[in-house]
């Protein structure tokens, strides 16, 4: 029913990530069961569930880092699934990893520069440097000599040079002082500001809020339930359930 | 002339200059082992082979279609490279998921047919190859006398061996490579085809093992065994290096080589096990290698 899809994205904005039925494997355990979610371009959505729900594999997911993959995750209309891993970032789709990957051989410099750039529009090194100020001047310094805030920063940073439009960001707040994430948040929202569309995957639910269109919540490997963040006060006790806190 | 514990000083520097000779080549093959270990993980027992290997295809190509030296040093190392990356997409890549022990038997193996093979062909006499006219003659020094191609060999594998520590350490291309070497799944999700880069580096390193073969081919005899003599003592310095490091392979390299020609001038009984008590040494006290990091 092409007619149809046309008037409900026309409805809702462009859809820029559609998870369909998502189904994923690490050998021979089943992490996904059905994952369902649409993403419009220059949203911030987030994934909320508790740990091994299954957000990070999501996301892995949608990179390719996983064997088994089936149903369907389109990009800008584009599958995913089946699809070369070194070409879905290529696509502009650009992922800050929990774990944050910054490369201890690596200068700040380096790991800064290090992923291609795929797409036009991306951000310049003097307006990263804007963004992030901390980063400034730190270039020849190794990147894990950085402080845990810094190396987040860096890790965001290094995706917004590529040009990528989708960005998956996952718990970019895990471990970090209060001071510290209130700059990622600061910096998040300048990124949404410029029209960047963002997954993010939190645990920590009220820094979520601050930056969230809406939330998808996911239990045993799919989606349970969709919240827009404008109803969140009214789904409170709801949430707390799901996320048992 | 003087003398240093009764030692001549032409017979000392004669002795270091061989020392150097033999640390080029520890070098230039301990380099590529360190960057196939490094991004492969895998331990590439068929170094010493490759090795051989390009110094035969020096002699081939000499003997039967009459290319020289100077062609045999690029095509050399291209086609040990072009058999590398048969190698590694056929029979190493399946190997990557299971325990390194793997990688080095299968690579152990293919040592012994690619010796075994040239052993059968053409016996193990050894062939000569003659130095090319450019580098014929030497230099007398005043303390010693160098001959041309002997010091063409250190010049050249020091240049390589600087030059490929400068391509991993500091340009674009080598970030990828270390970047890689830690983290081979995140460089994949930035949109690097890490696959093609694991393969051109295997190609990489045994080309290297390739292009040692035929610097080596003027001044040893081109034999199937030359690289089973020489890969063992390669291996220890590998180990003293400390696995994967670049800097490491080569300094140790050269100075294991020099260290080796001071024990032949004043210990000679000791010059062939020299390198492997240096290797227990440090092993004992720094199991990681002297330029290694603790993984």
């Amino acid at each position: 029913m092409p007619d149809g899809a046309m008037t409900k994205t026309a409805k809702t904005g462009t859809a820029m990530l559609e998870i369909a039925d998502l189904h994923g494997f690490y050998g021979e355990s089943h992490v996904l069961h059905g994952v369902s979610l649409e993403v419009r371009q220059g949203e911030v959505v987030t994934l909320l569930g508790r740990n091994g729900a299954g957000k990070t594999s999501t996301m892995r997911a949608i990179m390719g880092i996983m064997g088994k993959r089936t149903g369907s995750i389109r990009f800008q209309g584009t599958e995913l699934i089946g699809m070369a891993q070194h070409r879905i970032p290529r696509l502009g789709i650009g992922y800050v990893p929990e774990e944050r990957g910054i490369f201890s051989s690596l200068s700040v410099d380096e790991n800064l520069t290090l992923p291609p750039v795929v797409k036009d529009g991306g951000m310049t090194v003097p307006q990263i440097y804007d963004l992030f100020p901390n980063l400034k001047g730190r270039g020849s310094t190794q990147g894990t000599r950085l402080s845990g805030g810094e190396q987040q920063m860096l890790a965001i940073a290094r995706i917004l040079r590529t040009g990528a439009t989708l960005i998956l960001l996952d718990e970019p707040t895990e471990g970090l002082a209060p001071v510290i994430i209130e700059q990622i948040g600061v910096a998040v929202r300048a990124l949404k500001a410029r029209g960047f569309t963002i997954v993010l995957v939190e645990q920590n639910f009220r820094f979520a809020a601050t930056i969230a269109d809406r939330h998808y919540v996911m239990e045993e490997g799919h989606v349970v339930d969709m919240i827009p963040n404008d109803q969140l006060a009214a789904n409170m006790d709801k949430l707390h359930t799901y996320l048992g806190v | 002339m003087f003398s240093l514990l009764g030692v001549p000083s032409q017979v000392l520097f004669g002795q270091l200059l061989l020392g150097l000779i033999n640390g080029s080549f520890y070098a230039l093959l301990s380099l590529g082992l360190a960057v196939i270990f490094g991004m492969l993980n895998v331990v590439n027992m068929a170094h010493g082979a490759l090795y051989m290997v390009g110094a035969f295809v020096a002699w081939l190509l000499l003997t039967y279609a009459g290319v020289g030296y100077w062609g045999a040093l690029v095509l050399a190392p291209i086609a040990v490279g072009l058999v590398g990356l048969v190698l590694e997409r056929t029979m190493l890549r399946r190997l990557y998921k299971v325990d390194h022990l793997y990688g080095l038997l299968l690579t152990f193996g293919l040592a012994l047919i690619f010796e075994g093979a040239f052993r059968h062909q053409y016996g193990v006499s050894g062939q000569p190859y003659p130095i090319p006219d450019l580098l014929k003659g030497g230099q007398n020094l005043g303390f010693m006398f160098l001959p041309n191609y002997r010091g063409w060999v250190i010049v050249a594998s020091l240049v390589v061996c600087f030059g490929t520590w400068f391509a991993i350490e500091r340009t674009k291309l080598g970030a990828y490579l270390r970047a890689a070497t830690e983290n081979p799944t995140l460089v994949q999700a930035f949109g690097i085809n890490v696959p093609v880069m694991v393969s051109l580096t295997y190609g990489f390193g045994v080309a290297l093992a390739g292009l040692a073969g035929v610097l080596a081919a003027p001044i040893y005899q081109v034999s199937p065994l030359m690289g089973s003599n020489l890969i063992i003592i390669v291996f220890a310095v590998v180990v003293i290096g400390g696995m994967g490091s670049i800097m490491g392979a080569i300094v140790t390299g050269l100075g294991l080589g020099l260290l080796e020609g001071l024990t032949k001038v004043f210990y000679p009984e000791a010059s062939n096990i020299v390198v492997f008590v240096i290797m227990a040494i440090v092993l004992l006290i720094k199991p990681a290698g002297l330029f290694g990091r603790e993984r």
